[in-house]
């Protein structure tokens, strides 16, 4: 997992284990912000919020600008790509353990039917 | 063996679908066209499961893999892995027939993940929902425990090769 980028997982998840976090980026996801506006919004203060977008910047997820004075947010389209990347991974790794388990599944039907169907539990 | 008949209707593959629910949560879901007693079976015969347990495509089989289905009970699943072998293990907890199965997974550093499966009857389908609950975020990424083997990486590369050539048995 490791050639996987195993901290950029670790540092994105943990992004989005927090509430206000993931409003946040549900937020970005309409339109770009400033901290300011995400604060206000969010009924935190200024540094509160500069937190957190600071741990959704450092997780790939948020991207912020400095324009004049006014630093906007934006989502990170990178680290969303790659988490729908590892679970495509997982599900696929699933999907193909599915395959097999309906093979033996058929197969037992099938020997079911065969035994005409005898009662034996 | 060849199951597929011409009364039957072939085998169709249904959608695996995963959902990370939380930071600690994994929920797969997938229905078996099959009733739930015949699903439970496969999932609680040793003989039955390696077979499956392990997808062919993954390129690796289990050397060995003894359950003792009943609560209080242990498993213990044992790949090849490099020059040596690895081994998950843990306890079932509990264990419905046909409905319902609870396990830990007790191989990890940082504590145990549990995996519940339920098995969902309807119209003669079952619909299968694995639900992990790992200790933690980290041990979730890492995969270190058996829900995620970590030779995922090559496994990848497999399914791609996999995408262009036919199923070799």
């Amino acid at each position: 997992m490791a050639q996987y980028g195993q901290a950029h997982f670790d540092a994105s998840f943990g992004a989005l284990s927090d509430a206000t976090r993931r409003g946040v980026l549900e937020q970005l996801g309409r339109a770009d912000a400033s901290i300011t506006a995400l604060a206000e919004r969010f009924h935190m203060t200024l540094t509160g919020m500069k937190k957190h977008v600071g741990v959704l910047e450092q997780a790939g997820l948020v991207s912020t600008e400095k324009v004049g004075r006014v630093r906007t947010c934006k989502l990170g389209l990178r680290g969303l790509e790659e988490e729908a990347a590892w679970i495509e991974r997982y599900r696929q790794f699933w999907a193909a353990r599915f395959d097999e388990l309906d093979i033996v599944v058929e197969e037992l039907k099938w020997k079911e039917k065969a035994n005409g169907r005898k009662k034996r539990k | 063996m060849d199951v597929r008949r011409e009364s039957e209707a072939t085998p169709t593959k249904n959608r695996t679908g995963v959902e990370r629910k939380s930071e600690r949560e994994l929920v797969v879901t997938r229905t078996v066209n099959a009733p739930a007693r015949l699903v439970f079976e496969a999932w609680t015969k040793a003989e039955l499961f390696r077979r499956w347990w392990v997808p062919k495509s993954y390129g690796q089989t289990l050397l060995s893999c003894e359950m003792d289905v009943r609560v209080g009970g242990q498993y213990r699943l044992v790949f090849p892995h490099e020059d040596s072998t690895m081994e998950f293990f843990g306890t079932y907890l509990e264990v419905t027939p046909h409905s319902r199965l609870v396990w830990t997974n007790e191989e990890g550093d940082d504590g145990k993940t549990v995996t519940t499966v339920t098995f969902d009857e309807t119209a003669g389908k079952t619909l299968l929902v694995v639900h992990d609950l790992y200790p933690s975020t980290e041990a979730l990424d890492s995969g270190s425990t058996g829900a995620m083997p970590e030779a995922l990486d090559q496994l990848d590369e497999l399914l791609a090769s996999l995408g262009s050539s036919t199923e070799t048995k």
